[in-house]
């Protein structure tokens, strides 16, 4: 069948500007328009690429711009007070980088197990005709718009762990010292551990896929050689898959933090949008990104906005960072595999 | 020496501890991948229960109502439709540029290694920097909010999906095609235009759909670009009301009948986002294989 792809090479150059046997009316004239044509394309693709660049310089420039006046007036004070007054002009950005690293910690300590287990599950237990469907299923769980999470956890997530979790948890650690104030106050329902939660649920996909991704790479003849010695599946897995592919599965865990770190309408739903800090994580607290969510639009005052963009500065450093290591360990590991 | 001189007998009680701690593993294993499916069920069982009831046709002919009063989505319905397509028509080139770029001309160069390392860094990073950025540069000097901001700022966001994609799909067009190009003396943007491109139809397609389908439940980058509004209004240097914002404004209002609307367009986003991303799947699998 003479399909698009089958045709010989040759047709598309015959077909395409200028080379026309008929017609050719000067050779030189015809190579030096394909020359530049050549010339402005690769010109105009670079510029896209460079683009990328540009946009990058820009997000960081212009969230520079806005937050001096904040970094101005509070100096590095900013960062390390927590109150977050609009009335008197007081911002400390401390409480809302708290929230921010408190969610994302409780999302990566259900996030990282499970979602290690899940892809133990799918690259060595499941049997071949159930790896695609299980596997898509959990990617579409990534595929969730945000904001869905949110309207989900609200009405239907909050109201649950307020009812049958939080009053438990409370009873079940009364009698420990330290785990009584971890979780003590009234079961709201929304604070910081719903917030977590459901965080732990979006993060999980992240984390299940690129560790399934670098499981599967691990040579088979590793594998088959601790099996030939007597291994079990389980074995095979801790001894051999995960020292082999620990740099990516680093790179997995980074990434699903960075996704955490960010992540705006889910927290901005359940957290309760409370600017302090408590050492119950189930009380409400705010996160860098549901501050701005929540306050931005109605933000009066330059200093206020300021501050507000000065947090999403931070956010954005943060997040920077433990992306820019996810993707050097990846990086790694795909040499290694090759 | 102390092999020789010990019969070959078995540890009895490691051996059968081992197996105890295979089997407790597997089982663990088992739990947690239905631990994440079960997620998914809930979220979707959920949308259902609560979005079917109220899928009416008034939902897409009447516009957003005031609190108490029936209404339905059509505003931030086509608002919705008007700033995605415009973020693909103003991100897909640029995307589709800038890939070819990092697989054709610059595969090997320095810049190249250095744009994919940016790029895939922008794919995560939190969408409502995104959302900042675009407040700074596009509504604080035009001193209002607009569509075209809003959609500024989600063509911010499809930009690296697409270029991902495009990167990786070209990148899986068999070079003898590139030399056999070559050889016959096709200047390269001929090639890329009238072959590699060809041949990585699908796979480019798939990058746009997928693009689509993450942009078309932003809320945070919309909350300060676009904002939102509760009339009639297509009008892009304006609040254009989209169904992400909307569905934000209605659930976290006291009014039943703006939850129960929220409820609805969740369900119709979710099941626009998840069919887009399971026809860019099959799109990428036929692909592949052909």
């Amino acid at each position: 069948m003479p399909s698009a792809r089958r045709r010989p090479v040759s047709d598309f150059a015959l077909s395409g500007t200028g080379v026309r046997a008929a017609e050719t009316p000067s050779r030189a004239k015809v190579l030096a328009r394909l020359h530049l044509g050549d010339k402005a394309f690769r010109h105009i693709t670079r510029g896209a690429a460079i683009l990328v660049l540009v946009i990058l310089g820009g997000v960081i420039v212009s969230l520079i711009m806005g937050s001096l006046p904040a970094l101005r007036a509070f100096g590095f004070d900013f960062v390390t007070t927590q109150s977050w007054n609009p009335v008197t002009e007081k911002f400390g950005a401390l409480a809302p980088i708290y929230g921010t690293v408190v969610t994302s910690l409780i999302a990566m300590l259900i996030a990282v197990p499970v979602g290690l287990m899940v892809a133990f599950f799918l690259t060595e237990l499941c049997p071949q005709w159930l790896r695609r469907p299980v596997g898509i299923a959990i990617e579409l769980l990534a595929g969730i718009p945000s904001i869905i999470y949110g309207i989900w956890g609200l009405f239907v997530f909050v109201p649950f762990l307020q009812q049958h979790v939080q009053p438990y948890l409370i009873d079940i650690f009364a009698p420990f010292p330290i785990l009584s104030s971890l979780f003590a106050g009234p079961p709201y329902g929304i604070g910081m551990l719903t917030a977590g939660l459901i965080l732990a649920i979006m993060v999980l996909p992240f984390i299940t896929s690129i560790s399934r991704d670098v499981f599967e790479a691990v040579p088979p003849v590793l594998k088959e050689a601790a099996y030939g010695v007597g291994c079990t599946t389980w074995e095979v897995f801790r001894n051999v898959v995960l020292p082999y592919t620990r740099v990516g599965v680093i790179g997995g865990i980074m990434l699903g933090l960075g996704r955490a770190l960010g992540e705006t309408m889910a927290v901005t739903f359940v957290i309760g949008n409370a600017h302090k800090i408590s050492a119950s994580i189930l009380a409400p607290g705010t996160t860098i990104s549901a501050t701005i969510a929540n306050e931005f639009t109605e933000a009066v005052g330059d200093l206020y906005t300021s501050s507000l963009i000065a947090l999403g500065l931070i956010l954005f450093v943060i997040t920077f960072v433990v992306l820019a290591i996810a993707r050097l360990l990846l990086a790694r590991i795909e040499r290694k595999i090759g | 020496m102390s092999y020789a001189s010990k019969p070959h007998t078995m540890n009895a009680s490691l051996y059968n501890a081992r197996r105890r701690k295979n089997a407790v593993t597997k089982f663990l294993a088992v739990a947690a991948t239905l631990f994440g499916l079960g997620w998914l069920v809930l979220i979707l069982g959920e949308l259902l229960w609560r979005g079917v009831g109220g899928l009416s046709p008034s939902v897409f002919t009447e516009m957003t109502p005031p609190p108490g009063a029936a209404g339905g989505l059509l505003n931030p319905i086509v608002g919705s439709l008007i700033l995605t397509t415009l973020a693909v028509v103003i991100g897909t080139p640029i995307g589709i540029l800038a890939g070819t770029y990092l697989a054709e001309y610059g595969r090997h160069e320095k810049i190249s290694s250095v744009v994919r390392f940016i790029n895939d860094i922008l794919l995560i990073a939190p969408s409502i920097v995104i959302g900042l950025f675009v407040y700074e540069i596009m509504v604080a000097p035009m001193g209002h909010f607009s569509g075209w901001a809003g959609a500024i700022a989600l063509a911010v966001i499809v930009i690296p999906v697409v270029v991902r994609t495009t990167e990786d799909m070209l990148t899986l067009v068999p070079d003898a095609l590139r030399e056999a190009a070559a050889s016959i003396g096709l200047p390269r943007a001929y090639m890329i235009t009238r072959i590699a491109y060809r041949a990585a139809r699908a796979g480019i397609l798939t990058g746009i759909l997928l693009a689509v389908a993450r942009i078309s439940g932003e809320t945070a980058p919309l909350l300060f670009t676009a904002l939102n509004n509760q009339f009639w209004s297509v009008n892009l240097n304006g609040q254009v009301a989209s169904l992400p914002v909307v569905i934000f404004q209605f659930a976290l209002s006291p009014y039943a009948e703006w939850q129960k609307l929220a409820w609805t367009g969740a369900l119709i986003i979710t099941l626009t986002v998840l069919t887009l991303s399971i026809i860019a799947r099959t799109l990428a699998s036929t692909g592949k294989q052909s």
